[in-house]
């Protein structure tokens, strides 16, 4: 683990949760409402949203407990309005979350850019419907995972989570505001329609059971405050409006101290800063869920849904003899390169499940380099994945 | 006699040239013509103001106001008091 | 009178000192444009209100205009294009505490961000708009606007602009502000005095300032240059406070209504939001860890504070003859 000068994400300061936002105890709800306990439970008290199947739900569930938690709701006029209404909270002292699926996350991919730019922690959920355009409302896919990265044009770095239940839709959403908060970006719960949709058990720990890092406001002298640093490495304080630093943030290529310095060399200073907090501190991030890679033939990559359909087909494929590990991505961004590069020396191929017409396979192609076969088993969504394409998928990569 | 022989206020000019663009609304817009345009340059190449009659500026700051570039203010005379009359 | 060349000295002793941060001075607007003008009425107002500067921020979005948040020196969020008011509301709403300024051209606030601008109104959120209107946009090189009177030449309508325009006082009015105000940039003393009562005040608060695009507007339409546009305004104004908004539309170098035209209470969008849940969870409702009754001890004991600021402020004689 890289250790920085600010120490690394793991020990990065926690506290206890606010017991005000933990409904703690085991509950039956589905995926959509965990994501809404889950940010209260992280401390979130601003929720700026705006409807859209199938993840209105989030917003519901986030309005209903508002005003007992102390916290703050506003539907506001889009999605547009809703990110940007974020940004402001963020630097208004709030942290902050939305949630959204595909048509929406495009209209708030122009400010997930000022987002990245400014440095400002946020938490956005995207549940994923089928696309292209209005699409599937109701049916699921996973065919934004390219957006969530490449969505607001120009270079830049974000975190991106993928759970696979309605637990994890609650574990990874205050996960995503300890990344959001350390490394002051925003981070995104990349789930689908179908877990989104989907009810089973979840169990809220005790407050004193969650840990949360809170927001890290800068308290030090006037002259030597910088609303950044550009030092690649996350921790770096916040500031809060009204605290009398009088900070300027800008979308502009900007110095440390918040103001346009649209020159060539800034540029590099800053995109190096931006990217590299998140790509050079990737093995601090990055979360994946094992199973069995050791000494496996093949390997299936997944997440979300589609990693619990392919259970069934590994376990399938191991009745009959096949060696096959699964490698679920519970972090797809920054994207688990060296892993894959490592499993592609070991095995003969990696299968890759997803909904979609063949998205994060090309950056297991990338990472693999040649060294394995990659077989994608791809389908356009509406539906989850017939265990058997993907069986068949191991059956043909094992030979 | 001025409003009830009260003391007409009086300030005094101060202009960046510098920063000066000269768009003349100073010298345009100052109720008593205290400004005008100077002939020469500054390095930007525009005519500043100066003060051509110094002594009917009324400290009322409107050139202060209206002047885009924040390159001109006003100071009061401290010996003039707002409601002071000649008597 | 003196010149002041010393370019460190002025600014230590500038009026504007302390409102602005001066080490971004000189500052991009062209010779003649109305902006700096609205700044310095704007600064006038700060200081005159009494209000905690620490606790003011100031929110623009993309243009010209949109630059007035890098030279204000407090909080600023130099936003995306047209969202300046969705920023400000999430910042109002994250800390009722802060007083919000949007300060933003009339494309930005009603073109691309006219939607944020109408239900922010809508709304009545607690915030103040300064819409510079200059009829074109000027970043972009003198484009037609939504406010471009009809006949006008832009670059992108370089036959004579055949949209309607909108009058933003009645849009403004009809959405839902509380306070709407047109002045021209020349108005100083009016601009001031209406930053000033909004700054006072709860509620979405619209102000229109009129003002001079020397570079683009004047120059295509061959309108003379910024002295001869302020002297247009100075003639062809008229002042009707309290007017029918529906009465103030633009015709080319037609006259132009200005004054204050609408100034009433109604709650805001908080008040709303604790009336509201005050009768759902009862008194002990709390947002951000505070009930009603304690954030409005906070904001009582706050307008104490601003009173008293506001006439040591008015005593000092640089507030005006």
């Amino acid at each position: 683990m890289n250790k920085t000068k600010n120490g690394g994400y793991a020990e990065a300061q926690r506290v206890a949760a606010d017991p005000k936002g933990v409904d703690a105890g085991a509950h039956f709800m589905d995926g959509d409402h965990a994501i809404a306990e889950g940010g209260l439970a992280a401390g979130c008290r601003f929720f700026a949203g705006y409807p859209i199947t199938p993840s209105t739900e989030t917003a519901e569930r986030f309005a209903e407990r508002a005003p007992e938690v102390g916290a703050l709701f506003i539907q506001m006029e889009d999605e547009i309005a809703s990110i940007a209404a974020l940004i402001g909270a963020a630097w208004g002292g709030q942290k902050v979350m939305t949630v959204t699926c595909g048509p929406g996350f495009s209209l708030m991919v122009e400010n997930l850019g000022l987002a990245a730019m400014t440095e400002t922690p946020m938490v956005i959920a995207n549940v994923q419907r089928g696309g292209p355009s209005t699409g599937m409302p109701t049916l699921t896919a996973q065919q934004d995972m390219m957006q969530a990265k490449w969505g607001p044009h120009g270079d830049n770095a974000i975190i991106a989570l993928c759970p696979d239940s309605p637990q994890e839709c609650f574990d990874l959403t205050v996960e995503a505001f300890n990344l959001s908060e350390f490394y002051r970006v925003p981070v995104i719960i990349l789930t689908d329609e179908t877990v989104g949709h989907m009810h089973e058990k979840v169990v809220i720990p005790p407050a004193d059971q969650i840990p949360v890092v809170p927001r890290n406001n800068y308290k030090g002298p006037k002259e030597d405050f910088r609303p950044y640093q550009f030092d690649c490495q996350g921790g770096h304080p916040m500031t809060q409006a009204g605290d009398g630093y009088r900070f300027h943030i800008t979308g502009l290529t900007h110095n440390e101290r918040g103001y346009p310095a649209a020159t060539a060399e800034q540029n590099k200073i800053l995109l190096t800063h931006l990217i590299e907090k998140i790509n050079g501190n990737a093995d601090q991030i990055i979360r994946l869920d094992e199973d069995q890679i050791e000494g496996a033939e093949v390997v299936v990559v997944s997440y979300g849904i589609t990693s619990r359909i392919a259970v069934k087909a590994m376990q399938d494929a191991r009745k009959e003899g096949i060696k096959v590990g699964s490698l679920r991505l519970i972090t797809i961004w920054p994207f688990c390169e060296k892993r894959i590069e490592e499993i592609s020396s070991q095995v003969k191929a990696i299968v890759v499940a997803e909904l979609n017409y063949g998205q994060m396979v090309r950056e297991v192609e990338r990472s693999a380099a040649g060294r394995c076969k990659v077989i994608s088993v791809n389908s356009c969504g509406g539906a989850v994945h017939d265990p058997q394409e993907i069986l068949d998928a191991i059956r043909r990569a094992a030979q | 006699m001025f409003f009830n022989n009260l003391k007409p206020l009086h300030g005094n000019v101060y202009v960046n040239e510098t920063w000066c663009k000269g768009c003349g609304f100073c010298v345009q817009f100052c109720p008593t013509n205290v400004l005008d345009i100077s002939p020469g340059y500054n390095a930007k190449g525009y005519h500043p103001p100066y003060a051509k009659t110094p002594e009917r500026c009324h400290n009322c700051l409107y050139c202060q106001m209206i002047c885009p570039e924040f390159a001109i203010f006003v100071k009061g005379d401290d010996e003039c008091v707002k409601g002071e009359t000649n008597q | 009178m003196s010149t002041l060349n010393d370019i460190a000295q002025f600014k230590q002793v500038s009026p504007m000192s302390g409102i602005l941060r001066m080490e971004r001075m000189p500052h991009i607007w062209c010779p003649g444009c109305g902006i700096g003008s609205e700044v310095n009425s704007f600064a006038e107002a700060i200081r005159r209100s009494g209000i905690d500067q620490d606790k003011l921020t100031v929110i623009s979005g993309i243009g010209c205009t949109g630059r007035v948040a890098g030279y204000s020196n407090f909080d600023s969020i130099h936003t995306t294009h047209g969202r300046a008011i969705p920023v400000a509301t999430g910042m109002h709403l994250a800390n009722p505490k802060l007083k919000v300024v949007v300060f933003s051209g009339e494309g930005d606030l009603s073109g691309i961000g006219g939607n944020h601008l109408i239900h922010a109104a809508r709304r009545n959120m607690d915030m103040v708009v300064i819409c510079n209107n200059n009829f074109t946009y000027g970043m972009t090189g003198g484009q037609v606007t939504p406010t471009t009177p009809g006949g006008a030449i832009a670059s992108t309508t370089p036959y004579g602009n055949y949209e309607y325009p909108f009058s933003l006082p009645f849009l403004a009015d009809a959405a839902g502000a509380t306070y709407v105000a047109r002045w021209t940039s020349v108005h100083a003393r009016n601009v001031t005095q209406a930053i000033e009562e909004a700054l006072a005040r709860k509620g979405f608060s619209f102000i229109e300032i009129i003002s001079p695009c020397t570079t683009l507007y004047l120059r295509r339409n061959r309108l003379g240059d910024g002295v001869d546009w302020l002297q247009y305004f100075q003639e062809n104004t008229v002042i009707k406070h309290g007017c029918d908004t529906r009465e103030t539309a633009i015709d080319y170098q037609g006259k132009i209504v200005i004054g204050k035209f609408v100034d009433k209470q109604k709650p805001t969008y908080l008040e709303s939001v604790d009336k509201r849940y005050v009768q759902v969870v009862g008194d002990d409702y709390q947002l951000y860890g505070k009930t009603v009754p304690e954030r409005e001890a906070e904001e009582k004991a706050e307008q104490e504070r601003i009173a008293a600021r506001r006439a040591a402020a008015l005593a000092e004689p640089e507030a005006g003859a």
